[in-house]
């Protein structure tokens, strides 16, 4: 079996300007942030993100690496709007393509099943047709002749997930209890990378899960990168919880000045800086700036 | 017990009686007096609902709000599933609204241009679906002419007036909660109406914080909570976050 283990900074090399991420987990919810973390570091710019939106987006913005964001939201959900993209949004210099939550699943799914658009009712009446001129409608062909919005493909060039387990290969497991759209979206995307907690041999998978919880097969993983507490400060259940203290650091930090210094003390290095730098703020059980 | 209700303990009964009807259906309250309605409707007027822990299981029992969930399980709830369930139509939503009109257009993604919005918000979130595919109503914490305006920025919930455009078959947007009164869309042309004022406030007050012109023909008082929804509103609720929504 091909042996897929790479490091972040890998997968990030591989990458280029102006290419469409497809970004899994859910709003502050297992987000493969160490992937995140990564392209901080690069040089990438121009970037499409297609995210369920939470501090992913965020950090993006922040960085200037992203164009346009592919939403239905962006939140923190114990913190209710990321500051960044608030700010990046308020100051116009990050294009948008709003769409329902379950439009953005349909784009998913017709480009995982390679159609070019899957019809739904979400966004008929709304003003999302209006945000994007492209929509159109379809009408269905039969005797109730409903009119629908035939929400087109969204085709992701490369899909960066986080999941508990992994083998070499690429077979993937979420523990938690939620797969959110991570196995979609590897599906959709042209290629995929999966950070997770541990990598496992093969036949360590069932021990820790059900078959049901083997969510991605090696088939979607081009692949797949050990990074312990690589979801952090989002939750990564029952691996770890979210880091409230310091998501709460994080917002309060978006403020000028009070970012420099959040930039330079944890994202200025590597993955290993960011994780001593983040131990040690746990550490001296830091209340939020 | 026996105290007198506080206003945040009349909207819950208000948000529960939204929920009376909807039968065998997930629940899905946005706020802490949404969810408190909808853990007193489950526990009175609609014992078939689904509640959900807040993540992605089904709750068995009825738990108190604000508490790390240790009820009995009885479901899986993803996301995927949410949003395959509302689809089904077999929800019902109370959402929040930053901005809401007479027809019920709602507003949860941005104040001011699309380009360069004066204010992000969250987003259209699911809004667009909720509205379209099953019944959908809305919590307003602090009615203000701020969030009843003439015309939202953005329509992400749809109103009666979009619905009919469309031809929505399946849209049923009901009734407004706030923290002064019940509005409903019985008014001319499925515009908003004022069902009823909480008690001790009047007309004139909602009508004056409301920036569009209401329909005020049949104007009733909001019926008080019972003594044992109010036994089961402080135990569903002992950290009173209802009161941190709609002070007492």
């Amino acid at each position: 079996m091909q042996d897929k283990l790479m490091s972040a900074d890998q997968v990030v090399g591989g990458l280029s300007d102006g290419m469409t991420l497809a970004i899994g987990g859910w709003g502050s919810r297992r987000k493969p942030m160490a992937l995140v973390r990564a392209i901080l570091r690069s040089d990438l710019r121009d970037l499409t993100v297609i995210s369920y939106g939470g501090p992913d987006v965020g950090l993006l913005c922040a960085a200037g690496k992203v164009r346009e964001v592919v939403f239905g939201f962006v939140s923190l959900d114990s913190i209710a709007l990321d500051p960044h993209f608030r700010a990046a949004r308020q100051a116009g210099t990050v294009q948008v393509a709003e769409y329902d939550e379950g439009m953005v699943l349909a784009g998913l799914r017709a480009a995982a099943a390679r159609l070019p658009f899957l019809p739904t009712r979400a966004g008929l009446g709304s003003d999302v047709p209006a945000l994007n001129p492209e929509l159109r409608t379809v009408t269905s062909p039969y005797s109730d002749g409903e009119e629908l919005i035939a929400m087109p493909a969204l085709k992701p060039d490369v899909a960066l997930v986080h999941l508990n387990r992994a083998d070499r290969s690429g077979n993937a497991q979420y523990l938690g209890p939620d797969p959110y759209f991570d196995d979609v979206m590897c599906a959709a995307a042209e290629r995929s990378y999966i950070s997770c907690e541990q990598v496992v041999d093969t036949d360590e998978l069932l021990r820790t899960g059900p078959l049901q919880s083997l969510l991605i097969d090696r088939m979607y993983a081009d692949g797949v990168v050990h990074a312990p507490n690589g979801a952090h400060f989002t939750s990564c259940v029952p691996d770890y919880d979210r880091d409230e203290r310091f998501q709460s650091h994080y917002a309060a930090s978006a403020a000028d000045g009070a970012w420099e210094e959040f930039r330079n003390r944890f994202l200025s290095g590597d993955e290993d800086a960011y994780q001593a730098a983040v131990a040690a703020f746990q550490e001296n059980q830091e209340v939020p700036a | 017990m026996s105290t007198a209700a506080t206003r945040a303990e009349v909207c819950a009964v208000a948000c529960a009686d939204s929920f009376s009807d909807a039968g065998r259906a997930l629940a899905s309250p946005f706020g802490a007096i949404p969810s408190l309605g909808a853990r007193l409707a489950r526990s009175t007027s609609a014992p078939e609902l689904l509640l959900t822990d807040g993540e992605a299981a089904l709750i068995a029992e009825t738990p108190a709000l604000g508490e790390e969930s240790t009820a009995e399980v009885e479901g899986w709830m993803p996301y995927r599933k949410v949003l395959d369930t509302l689809a089904g139509g077999r929800r019902r939503v109370m959402m929040g609204a930053s901005q809401i009109d007479r027809y019920g257009n709602q507003n949860i993604s941005r104040i001011g241009g699309w380009d360069r919005p004066k204010a992000q918000l969250v987003g259209v979130r699911g809004a667009p679906g909720n509205s379209v595919n099953h019944t959908t109503n809305y919590w307003v914490a602090k009615h203000s002419t701020r969030v009843f305006v003439e015309s939202v920025d953005l329509v992400a919930g749809i109103g009666h007036d979009r619905a009919a455009d469309c031809g929505a078959p399946f849209h049923d947007v009901r009734v407004v909660v706030t923290d002064l009164a019940v509005l409903d869309f019985t008014g001319p042309g499925a515009s908003m109406r004022l069902r009823s004022v909480h008690p001790g406030v009047s007309t004139e007050q909602v009508v004056e914080r409301t920036g569009f012109d209401l329909a005020t023909d049949a104007v009733t008082e909001t019926r008080l909570p019972t003594e044992r929804e109010l036994e089961l509103i402080r135990k569903l609720d002992p950290q009173e976050l209802r009161h941190e929504e709609v002070p007492a």
